[in-house]
């Protein structure tokens, strides 16, 4: 039988495009402001999560989908501070996807949050590829991973809006040099902002703070 | 898979013998792995058998100042032209079916 060529020229991952999309106008109708956390294993993100959680619960309604390979942990620990949390043990899969979301979010009262926190899974290679229906995509890098990790995962560190430089009180101890991480940073992304943070300190995290009340209330529309 | 398959099934054919993928160095794809999953997932589809053919597209950036066009090396993000840092990234993104062959 003849062979016949057929032209495609799709995106493998068109059909995760397609439901982000609808994960996305679900969120924007309830008016969730939406952030894609994405770090390494044990850069902090349950741990800036909790952080934040504690200092804004009485202003912003929070709630969070805890993306892991396995276990519940970091999902109980942030049951016990009363906030929506729904876990997505991804059973071996490395990364998030809007299908798994899209799931996580009929688990969700969105009418009742402001602010949502989707924890992807701990790996710099492959969960920027995958769109979930964030209005921003947050990076944690830490002190301790080194200053040449843009080098090695540019992909990650060129699609996100912020970057949580984190464990700044280690830096005494370590030859992580904050300028040229920076440099390799804005080289690839001129439009990322980086805050430096320490969640054992607390240090810098009141400007963490600020950026995302300011972006609840742009999304609310109005005053929290 | 099921993008090859539909594309097949439009076609009116009745077997798909290769699937031509554009996999770029930043997409974290592993030809090797692909292969290796869709020759489990393909079992008893019009896809059974299918050749899966890469063609890889190496992490191109283009300078912020002077528009060069470059492959950057390990840890030197600089551009070679104006040794400016500051850069987009125009390939090695890239994860899309190409074409199918079907019969």
């Amino acid at each position: 039988m003849a062979i016949k060529v057929i032209k495609v020229g799709e995106d493998i991952l068109g059909a995760n495009a397609d439901q982000a999309r609808l994960n996305q106008e679900l969120l924007d109708q309830n008016r969730v402001f939406t952030i894609n956390i994405m770090s390494s294993p044990g850069a902090g993100k349950t741990s800036i999560i909790m952080n934040t959680i504690n200092q804004l619960k009485d202003k912003v309604k929070i709630a969070v989908i805890e993306g892991d390979v396995a276990s519940s942990v970091d999902s109980e620990k942030i049951n016990g501070l009363g906030i929506p949390v729904v876990q997505i043990n991804t059973a071996g899969g490395c990364h998030l996807d809007a299908n798994m979301v899209e799931g996580a979010l009929k688990n969700l009262p969105l009418a009742e949050i402001d602010l949502l926190f989707i924890e992807n899974v701990g790996n710099l290679i492959c969960p920027n590829a995958f769109v979930l229906g964030e209005d921003r995509r947050v990076m944690i890098s830490s002190l301790p991973e080194g200053d040449d990790k843009p080098y090695k995962y540019p992909a990650m560190f060129a699609d996100t809006d912020i970057i949580l430089l984190n464990k700044t009180d280690l830096q005494p101890y370590l030859d992580f040099n904050p300028d040229a991480f920076r440099k390799i940073v804005y080289s690839l992304n001129s439009d990322a902002t980086i805050f430096p943070i320490s969640c054992k300190t607390g240090d810098g995290l009141e400007n963490w703070y600020s950026w995302l009340e300011s972006e609840v209330v742009k999304k609310k529309g109005n005053a929290v | 898979m099921s993008l090859a398959l539909d594309k097949a099934q439009e076609a009116d054919a009745v077997k798909v013998t290769q699937i031509n993928l554009v996999i770029g160095d930043l997409s974290g794809v592993v030809a090797e792995c692909v292969q290796f999953y869709f020759d489990h997932i393909s079992k008893d589809t019009a896809a059974d058998g299918a050749s899966l053919v890469f063609t890889n597209k190496p992490t191109q950036v283009r300078c912020h100042k002077c528009d060069s066009i470059f492959t950057p090396k390990d840890s030197d993000w600089s551009c070679p032209e104006c040794h400016e840092m500051g850069m987009d990234i125009i390939s090695g993104r890239e994860c899309y079916m190409e074409s199918i062959e079907v019969e």
